[in-house]
């Protein structure tokens, strides 16, 4: 097939988090592969109608990660894969957000644990593991170690979430066991706090500061999330789209205007964005905001064989879809450049003849 | 300006974007001994060439159709707005002249080790906008600065759009690896927040991070003598407590700062004096990276070589404010 993939097709996977996009994009895809018998989905919660349409092979057990443990032995589950991660804290607060994180990691790893014809686990994890410090190299390769914990509660919880993992790999050694780390999803159709914040028409930035972003495009997540499963692919591996774009110059390619605020003036959680309406920015949006964060991604190209669309590529793409309102459009500028010229052109023909 | 040079930096996929149009502005290279070119013979044509180039870096920029490289580096707002301001600043201002210039790389990776003075970093600057002026492939300089610089707003965005980074390993080694030039000053603020006193005595080399840096990656070293900036604003006293409220290394008083607010900031038109010295090969020694002795005794062998050459300036320039 592709390199690093000596595919034995797995026969029982298990997929968490299912109720929401990414789980129910991977669930479906893996439903419709010929070589797979059961695809079993592990959500307390019911998908939205949009995403339940596309469910119809995977069958829903709806339940926490407590009851992981009875069920995943009982299913026979050779795949593991886990997707149900919370980025920012909804109903329930920041509370809820950890028990799904860091103690449903941690359940659904003891009872993977104790599946003895477990294979495979793919868990989904973040860029945010690198951290955030005024010391860190420009690009993050797997290797790097935070410099400082980071003060938001997704990048803590990734933290302890891959320690999990590290651990569940020193006992079950026979398991192949893939970390992806995801830089921040977009794309047409994604739906996260990037691309809520992007579709505002005016855009909260930190006074003096200019991160680099990294965005991985939704769909070329999707890939490599499919060809963890049905693949081999040991290791941890970084996955985002190469190049870069500064803050800065993502809100002008999306036509938007961006309003600095002093970051000391911040308070705490949420200060970012709170004059603007929007409460859902966190101190993990703002040390991105202030630090940026870029990682290298040659070590997923070379096990992978698979380059997914750049940074610029794909947020042009999450522009085309239109989201929000534009200020401006490049064919505005283009026409005013334009304008301004023939005006130029137009007195100095009038000076001339007079 | 010439085209930028063609180097592909390894792990910069937006390289490609690297060719962009600069405005036909002022040629810096013949003009160093202050020779303005003369008012051409069509000033509207030049006119509106430069209205129109200008109109479209303002379209490019707010369009955001532009490039920029995995550290941060903008060349396009490097070369159009920043360059500029420098070229001023040392063709006019500090009258520098510059030499040695064939001691560097023309296409690969290579390490500029320089001595650090001047109260605030502009030495560096300078040195960047000088050698991508005067170099025949116009290379930038990619420079390491104190993460102190990375903490502080606006000036770690510039810092960032002109190709500074970090100054760790990580980083200089992914910029060597890339074919790059890389700047550092290994004096740090030990060499920038000296007293006076002590101009021109370059002081310790730190840990000689910068020597593992280019072993590991075989670079060559290429030693710089830079004369001028010690004078630019001299340091005549240190108000600690300020420093320490503002969590700086020093809090500068100079003859005109803080005493004549803004105006303080105006540096001293010194007269400047930029040697690059022959590099120092590295690639023969490259299984020594782990020896600290080696890794010492290399570090001493730059930071002599930079001293010596300093001495012989200073002797070139008796007058540190003369022609």
């Amino acid at each position: 097939m592709t390199p690093g993939g000596t595919s034995r097709a797995p026969g029982v996977v298990v997929v968490t988090g299912i109720s929401r996009y990414l789980g129910a994009q991977v669930a479906a895809r893996l439903a419709a592969e010929p070589g797979i018998d059961r695809v079993v989905g592990l959500d307390p919660a019911d998908p939205p109608p949009e995403l339940a349409a596309m469910l119809d092979g995977v069958e829903h057990i709806r339940a926490g990660f407590d009851t992981a443990v009875t069920l995943l032995p009982s299913l026979d589950a050779d795949t593991l894969v886990h997707l149900a991660l919370v980025s920012t804290p909804e109903q329930g607060g920041r509370q809820a957000m950890k028990d799904q994180n860091v103690i449903g990691t941690m359940q659904l790893l003891a009872a993977a644990q104790q599946t003895p014809r477990l294979q495979r686990l793919i868990v989904r994890s973040s860029t945010a593991a690198y951290g955030a410090s005024f010391r860190d190299p420009a690009v993050f390769t797997e290797e790097t170690e935070p410099r400082e914990v980071p003060r938001g509660g997704f990048g803590r919880d990734i933290l302890d979430i891959e320690g999990y993992v590290r651990g569940f790999r020193r006992r079950r050694p026979d398991t192949t066991v893939t970390v992806l780390r995801f830089a921040p999803f977009i794309g047409s159709t994604a739906d996260t706090t990037i691309t809520r914040y992007f579709a505002q028409p005016v855009l909260p930035t930190v006074l003096g500061r200019d991160p680099r972003l990294q965005f991985v495009h939704v769909d070329d997540a999707l890939t490599v999330l499919h060809r963890s499963i049905v693949e081999e692919h040991p290791g941890t591996y970084n996955v985002a789209g190469a190049g870069v774009l500064m803050l800065s110059q993502a809100i002008r390619r999306a036509g938007r205007l961006a309003v600095p605020v002093l970051e000391t003036g911040l308070p705490g959680r949420g200060g970012l964005a709170r004059p603007f309406g929007v409460d859902e920015y966190g101190l993990d949006q703002l040390d991105l905001f202030v630090h940026g964060r870029v990682v290298d991604t040659s070590r997923l190209i070379a096990e992978y064989g698979f380059t997914p669309r750049s940074t610029a590529a794909a947020f042009d793409d999450f522009i085309s879809a239109g989201r929000g309102r534009r200020i401006y459009r490049r064919e505005q500028l283009l026409a005013a450049e334009q304008a301004i010229l023939d005006g130029i052109r137009r007195v100095r023909a009038g000076r001339e003849i007079s | 300006m010439s085209a930028e040079h063609p180097r592909n930096g390894a792990g910069s996929p937006t390289s490609q974007g690297r060719r962009f149009e600069v405005p036909k502005q002022d040629q810096p290279v013949a003009s160093a001994n202050g020779h303005r070119p003369a008012v051409a013979d069509q000033p509207g044509d030049v006119w509106d060439q430069r209205v129109a180039s200008g109109l479209a870096f303002l379209r490019r920029r707010l369009a955001g159709d532009y490039d920029v490289d995995e550290f941060g580096f903008d060349p396009e707002l490097t070369d159009t707005l920043i360059f500029p301001m420098l070229r001023l600043l040392y063709r006019d201002w500090f009258r520098t002249e510059v030499s040695g210039l064939e001691h560097l790389p023309r296409d690969d990776a290579g390490l500029v080790v320089g001595n650090h003075a001047g109260t605030i970093a502009l030495d560096a600057m300078v040195l960047a906008a000088v050698l991508h002026d005067r170099h025949p492939t116009n290379r930038h300089l990619r420079l390491l600065g104190a993460d102190l610089v990375f903490r502080m707003p606006f000036v770690s965005e510039i810092a960032r759009k002109t190709g500074g980074t970090v100054a760790c390993n990580a980083d200089a080694e992914r910029l060597l690896r890339g074919g790059e030039l890389v700047g550092v000053f290994p004096e740090g603020f030990k060499g920038v927040g000296k007293p006076y006193s002590e101009r021109y005595k370059l002081q310790r080399f730190g840990r000689g991070g910068f020597v593992a840096a280019a072993l590991r990656t075989g670079t060559p070293i290429v030693p710089v003598a830079i004369v001028g900036s010690e004078e630019i604003y001299p340091l005549i006293g240190d108000i600690k407590p300020l420093a320490r409220l503002l969590k700086t290394p020093y809090f500068p008083v100079t003859p005109t700062f803080p005493w004549l607010g803004p105006l303080g900031a105006v540096p001293l038109p010194s007269k400047w004096l930029i040697e690059f010295c022959p590099p120092i090969p590295t690639a023969h020694l490259s299984d020594a990276v782990d020896d600290p002795m080696v890794v010492f005794n290399l570090a001493d062998q730059v930071r002599d070589t930079i001293q010596q050459r300093v001495n012989e300036l200073l002797k070139r320039r008796p007058d540190p404010f003369g022609p």
